[in-house]
């Protein structure tokens, strides 16, 4: 029964449009709700990743960013709260040929899920999860999230959050994933240019999407997103290129030790030269560490784009070689040879 | 000196020590050598859940219990013939379980004042009136064995710990086994330590040797082959019997066998057992968490694998909500529960069967799933490859039974031919016309559609299905109609099973009730009172949800229904409630398993009543 479902033909790739990847059922967040531009980016960027549409999985969780399968026409399976990376790794685990993929929100990846994505991250399992981080909970109607801001007044927490925000960058950094990025709902080339960047990695790949919940949170990013603010406030990292930001590309990062500061590229003081360059394959992680921390930090511009690509081999793929190897050195399992093993005996 | 051999029917011996004295690897030694020899055998494995409690106190102790017999045994045996006592703590735990005149052998040389502390004596017991009717052997076990290794060029630490062999040594003599399958065993186990090697097999000589010399035994026992039917066997322990299960089914479905788990008491060893077969393309996963590991599976049957999840109790209770996803989405998956006592973390390494409620009710919702339950180690073999078949041809979870006793305790197996094992049929979806990811079969099971299907895409979730189009829906009739086909489809699998199954039901008013693991100490106490011309029916649920279609019309024709469990009652409150019969429910919530007279006397009291 393996053997068949291996040999299914890859010879004939359709030439697929947005539309094959667009099922039939009528989407239902709500109007405005920044995971309809997350949608329509994977929707116009899938028939472009190499992808057969039958080897496609989405796997996700509960919350409002969860209901993603159902709006794809691809094999899709809407589990249980936080669940969604375990799931994907049964999935392919036991057919690594599939491509896929989980979507899920900042509750569901970070609270309940918490300890599935730590671990996936350090399996290097060839997952590829979007995080739509909204920094809500939506589905359940307004209570503060793990990547709510301290203080932050929901209705759970009246009087304001006493808790500490989850930072996903710097948790998935330091849960060893091997491919970690940012993007922006509002932004959707960028959003398309990381979605075909994560499906070609191999390994565990997160891209965190800062997305707007228009009901509960509304504007909880419109600094990153609006025109008048975003050039001044956001940091577009691209691999090999100084760290250069502003209206007038007239702000620079410098690293000062281990210490990111903004310098002004306008005044003669400093040049280009000075800027970090972003380089997303550094093998140590600790300059990415540094990237991660910026939207924490008083005048520093938040970084999207790839923050960490390196290679390392992945999870699924040595789980594989294993078996094959054992297979190699004791040969094909003998079902009656392994029945009619150890001490055993006759009687007559 | 000549010595007489005395031939018997049965034996019961326990070995017992410290957590560290081997007493385990001596338990299963003998055992092995004495299933080559061809009787047929019960153990019962008891240990604390420490791993090395300090030396020396009762907590710490360690037993192997073992019954053999020149007949078949159903049980483990419920008061040693021998015990041997490694030191005081051993004896002292012990003791009240001995048969009346049973011999107890002590390594005098444990007998300290510091170790009789630790055990709680005031005085030294061998040296008062303490073991009046049990036949005391004392033997320096200790010095005897130093003194056999003082060449070895081990340390003293090392030497020590030879002494297990010493009296495994002596009491192969004793009961007249040979020592060879034990000296080849030593020497592919510690082929890197030669030494160590040459040191335990001096130790298991010379304890031979000192029972052939010494005066202290003028008596050695002799048991007959048993008569078992023709065959091939080997001694099986009820987690290597589900394994090996397992892979074959996953043979006969031609499916590879996903295991998703995390380690936990009892259960482990299926893990272990499996994850040495690779070569047979099993795939397991050692997850994060118990709900990963039932999560991983799920997600692996979605993908087309014969999904695994193996654990215990409170691993169930974690993977109830997952289970509750497999009961929606309709995937096939094996639940395996080896329920150890509870509640919490409980007694980690004893044994229960307090899990039923939860196995078959333990979920939100209307979640039914099939629950079967194995009863003896060898049994569990082909209790996996029924789960197996339910599994995949109904497209349900099937959450399959065993416990601590039956899982770490082991008995004879007749090994089947391969070939005699029927073919389990599975089939995934590739046609595409007329496709619907909830479409229903004779048997109401839905489709298997696996990723990799073209033109099959489809998406499944928690979320409540319409029936054929397998479209979210909340209408309320849709609901219900989607409840009940649920349970439908389930509760049909009655067509599917064997009937329940009545032992000597001629003439007799009294039905005696079990399932899982009791079923060896109930069939003993019901054997031995029929020996005795007393009329007793006796049935063994495998199957539990769905019960056996005639469950009811059995349960209907006794005045007296007697259900001995390792639990407050869980089965007698489902025979009750479903079939609304008297069940009179016998428990026994100590960790350990039911004896066959604990039975027997319950059975004589409720006949005492009928009079």
């Amino acid at each position: 029964m393996k053997e068949e479902t291996e040999s299914i033909s890859k010879a004939e790739h359709p030439k697929y449009t947005s539309k094959d990847f667009t099922s039939s059922q009528d989407v239902r967040w709500c109007p405005g709700c920044g995971d309809y531009s997350i949608l329509a980016q994977m929707q116009r960027t899938s028939p472009d990743l190499g992808i057969e549409k039958e080897y496609m999985v989405w796997i996700s969780g509960i919350g409002c960013s969860s209901r993603f399968p159902y709006y794809m026409d691809t094999y899709g399976f809407h589990s249980i709260h936080g669940r969604a990376p375990a799931i994907a790794t049964g999935v392919k685990l036991n057919n690594p040929k599939l491509s896929v993929w989980v979507a899920t929100g900042d509750g569901d990846l970070l609270s309940i899920g918490g300890n599935h994505f730590i671990h996936a991250c350090r399996r290097n399992i060839d997952l590829k999860i979007i995080l739509f981080n909204n920094r809500i909970y939506g589905l359940t109607k307004g209570q503060y999230s793990p990547t709510s801001e301290k203080g932050k007044k929901t209705k759970s927490t009246p009087f304001g959050s006493v808790d500490f925000p989850f930072n996903p960058v710097g948790l998935a950094l330091g849960a060893e994933a091997t491919f970690v990025a940012r993007t922006l709902d509002r932004d959707p080339k960028h959003l398309q240019e990381m979605i075909k960047k994560a499906a070609e990695h191999k390994g565990t790949a997160l891209i965190e999407v800062f997305q707007n919940c228009n009901i509960f949170n509304d504007g909880a990013f419109s600094l990153f997103t609006d025109k008048e603010t975003k050039a001044d406030n956001v940091l577009i990292l691209e691999q090999n290129k100084p760290m250069v930001f502003g209206k007038n590309n007239d702000k620079g990062i410098r690293l000062n030790g281990l210490e990111p500061e903004v310098i002004d590229l306008s005044d003669g003081k400093y040049s280009v030269n000075d800027v970090w360059v972003h380089n997303e394959n550094d093998k140590n992680p600790a300059r990415a560490f540094i990237l991660s921390q910026f939207s924490e930090r008083e005048g520093l511009p938040l970084p999207i784009g790839v923050i960490r690509k390196i290679s390392k081999t992945t999870y699924d793929h040595d789980f594989h070689e294993q078996i094959s190897e054992v297979k190699k050195q004791k040969g094909k399992g003998d079902l009656r040879k392994l029945l009619f093993s150890g001490n055993m005996w006759e009687v007559n | 000196m000549e010595k007489e051999v005395l031939g018997l029917n049965d034996v019961t011996i326990r070995f017992a020590g410290d957590s560290g004295d081997g007493m385990q690897l001596t338990g299963t030694q003998f055992t092995n050598t004495t299933a080559l020899v061809g009787n047929d055998l019960s153990t019962l494995p008891d240990y604390p859940a420490e791993i090395r409690a300090p030396a020396g106190t009762t907590y710490g102790v360690s037993g192997f219990q073992l019954h053999f017999s020149n007949s078949d045994i159903q049980t483990p045996g419920d008061s040693p013939d021998v015990l041997v006592a490694m030191n005081p703590a051993a004896l002292k735990v012990n003791l009240k379980d001995l048969k009346h005149g049973a011999a107890i052998i002590v390594n005098i040389n444990s007998f300290d004042a510091k170790n009789l502390k630790l055990a709680g004596y005031e005085n030294n017991p061998l040296e008062d009136d303490s073991f009046e009717g049990f036949e005391v052997v004392p033997v320096p076990l200790s010095k005897l064995t130093t003194t056999a290794l003082e060449d070895s060029g081990l340390s003293a630490k090392e030497i020590s710990r030879c002494k297990n062999f010493f009296a495994l040594g002596l009491m192969y003599w004793l009961y007249s086994r040979p020592v060879e399958p034990t000296l080849k065993w030593i020497k592919s186990k510690f082929k890197d330590e030669p030494m160590i090697a040459a040191a335990n097999e001096k130790a298991l000589l010379a304890g031979y040797y000192y029972g052939e010399n010494t005066e202290q035994f003028t008596t050695r026992y002799h048991v007959e082959p048993a008569k078992l039917p023709k065959g091939t066997y080997r001694n099986i322990s009820g987690n290597e019997a589900l394994a090996l299960g397992f892979i074959t089914a996953s043979v006969k479905t031609g499916l590879p066998l996903f295991l998703g788990s995390y380690p936990i008491t009892p259960a482990s060893d299926i893990l272990h057992e499996l994850s040495k077969h690779k070569n047979f393309d099993v795939r397991t996963f050692q997850a994060e968490d118990e709900i990963a590991a039932v999560s991983a599976a799920i997600g692996a049957s979605f993908s087309g694998a014969l999904a695994i999840t193996t654990t215990s109790g409170p691993g169930v209770a974690l993977k109830s909500e997952a289970i509750g996803l497999a009961v929606m989405t309709e995937l096939p998956l094996i639940i395996v529960d080896v329920q150890r006592g509870g509640p919490s973390t409980g007694l980690p390494t004893k044994t229960e069967q307090s899990d039923l409620q939860q196995a078959i009710l333990g979920r939100n919702g209307e979640a039914p799933v099939v629950v079967i339950a194995a009863s003896t180690p060898a049994d569990c073999f082909y209790t996996a490859i029924e789960a197996v078949r339910i599994a995949t041809k109904y497209m349900v979870p099937v959450m399959l039974m065993s416990d601590g006793y039956i899982a770490n305790g082991s008995e004879p197996w007749r090994i089947p031919e391969p070939d005699s094992i029927p073919e389990i049929k599975v089939e995934f979806r590739k046609e595409k016309e007329g496709f619907a990811p909830y479409l229903r079969d004779e048997n109401f099971a839905r489709p298997w559609a696996v990723p990799g299907t073209p033109g099959l895409e489809h998406r499944i979730g928690g979320l409540e299905k319409s029936n054929i189009s397998g479209n979210v829906n909340y209408e309320p009739e849709n609901h219900e109609f989607m409840v009940r086909l649920r349970a439908q489809k389930v509760k049909n699998i009655e067509n599917d099973i064997p009937d329940l199954e009545v032992t000597d039901d001629v003439d007799s008013n009294i039905l005696v009730v079990g399932w899982g693991g009791t079923y060896g100490s109930i069939t003993e106490a019901v054997t031995r009172l029929r020996q005795r011309g007393i009329k007793i029916a006796q049935a063994h649920f495998k199957y539990l949800n769905p019960f056996p279609k005639n469950t009811g019309m059995v349960l209907n024709k006794y005045k007296r229904i007697i259900c001995p469990e390792l639990n407050m009652g869980q089965l007698a409150r489902f025979l009750k409630s479903e079939f609304l019969v008297e069940v009179d429910s016998f428990n026994k919530i100590q960790g350990i398993p039911f004896k066959t007279t604990e039975i027997e006397n319950k059975i004589l009291a409720v006949i005492g009543e009928l009079v």
